[in-house]
């Protein structure tokens, strides 16, 4: 049976990086967003196609959703290239990570086998960057919305005891974000990895069949909730409190 | 007792607890929740961004526990 790595394995290395197959995958991932956003561009048209239409509908539909949370439009449009980022980017590597050859196809390394792919999202480092950049933009973005002392002000006030530790308890909060955020992410995938492979290890035909539309449900469930999360957390943090 | 049947059992432990009280939790927010919106029906949609948002927080501590008992099992 294959072993199951918690770490993502070396493919090959460059000097002294080693790159592993799931910062493959997230290449390939950059790659085939960054060309279709390229191409899609230098074709947009008055009255949509069907590409376009259904590009539409997305921009549209999550638009909607932050309007909702954030309570205008302006602030809408303003934050959407971070959010629309993040869910896009967490869905498509969720959704490449069980494209079949993921995790089968085998490389020759140094006289074992490793899995040429490997879905990225199952790799920490992963999920902990798009975690500290989620809660280090928020926090930016807070600053940038109501003042830099406000903003710490919420976090380091002297104003009585009470104050004091509820600011270092909201200190406390962001960096307990930053580690919830990133073991959701990689629990939920790393467990359907290993839940996947160990099936098709014991029954090959027809059962893998509901644990991959159980993965495909997951992995589109967990991109949205980081984005909510992040998106959440922009609306409290920008915030003004009128009564 | 040798360490092989120990581990085996940290591992069976660690995540019949940590799903337990998640499985518990996630049943009473789905159970507000529908009360909230059998009240109100036009805050349906209020109601259900908010209930998928603590539903996916209450499932992160199972998650966390079958991560635990995945680095039990394979790693150490």
């Amino acid at each position: 049976m294959e072993e199951i790595s918690l770490k993502a394995q070396e493919l090959f290395s460059i000097g002294n990086f080693g790159v592993t197959n799931g910062l493959f995958l997230t290449l390939i991932v950059s790659l085939l967003l960054i060309t279709f956003s390229l191409i899609f561009k230098s074709k947009i048209r008055l009255v949509p196609g069907k590409v376009q239409g259904v590009v539409e509908m997305g921009v549209e539909g999550l638009l909607g959703l932050m309007e909702s949370t954030l309570g205008n439009k302006e602030k809408a449009e303003k934050y959407f290239p971070l959010v629309a980022t993040i869910f896009i980017f967490i869905l498509c590597s969720n959704l490449l990570g069980i494209f079949p050859g993921v995790g089968s196809l085998m490389l020759e390394h140094g006289g074992h086998e490793t899995p040429l792919f490997r879905s990225p999202a199952a790799d920490l480092n992963f999920t902990l960057a798009f975690a500290v950049i989620s809660v280090i933009m928020t926090n930016i973005i807070g600053m940038a919305s109501v003042g830099t002392f406000k903003h710490i002000g919420k976090y380091i006030n002297f104003k009585g005891p009470i104050d004091f530790f509820i600011g270092i308890l909201e200190l406390i909060s962001e960096l307990a974000k930053i580690i919830s955020l990133s073991f959701r992410l990689f629990g939920n995938v790393f467990a359907g990895e290993v839940l996947l492979t160990i099936i098709s290890f014991l029954a090959p035909y027809f059962i893998p069949l509901p644990f991959l539309f159980l993965e495909i449900f997951v992995g589109m469930i967990q991109a949205f909730i980081f984005a909510m999360i992040t998106l959440v957390s922009i609306s409290l943090h920008t915030a003004t409190h009128e009564h | 007792m040798d360490a092989e049947s120990i581990k085996a059992l940290a591992v069976a432990g660690t995540i019949v607890m940590g799903a337990i009280f998640p499985a518990v939790s996630i049943g009473w927010i789905g159970s507000s929740a529908l009360k909230a919106i059998g009240r109100n029906p036009e805050a349906a949609s209020k109601v259900q961004t908010m209930a998928i948002l603590a539903i996916a927080f209450a499932e992160a501590i199972a998650i966390y526990a079958l991560v635990i008992a995945l680095i039990i099992k394979f790693v150490a």
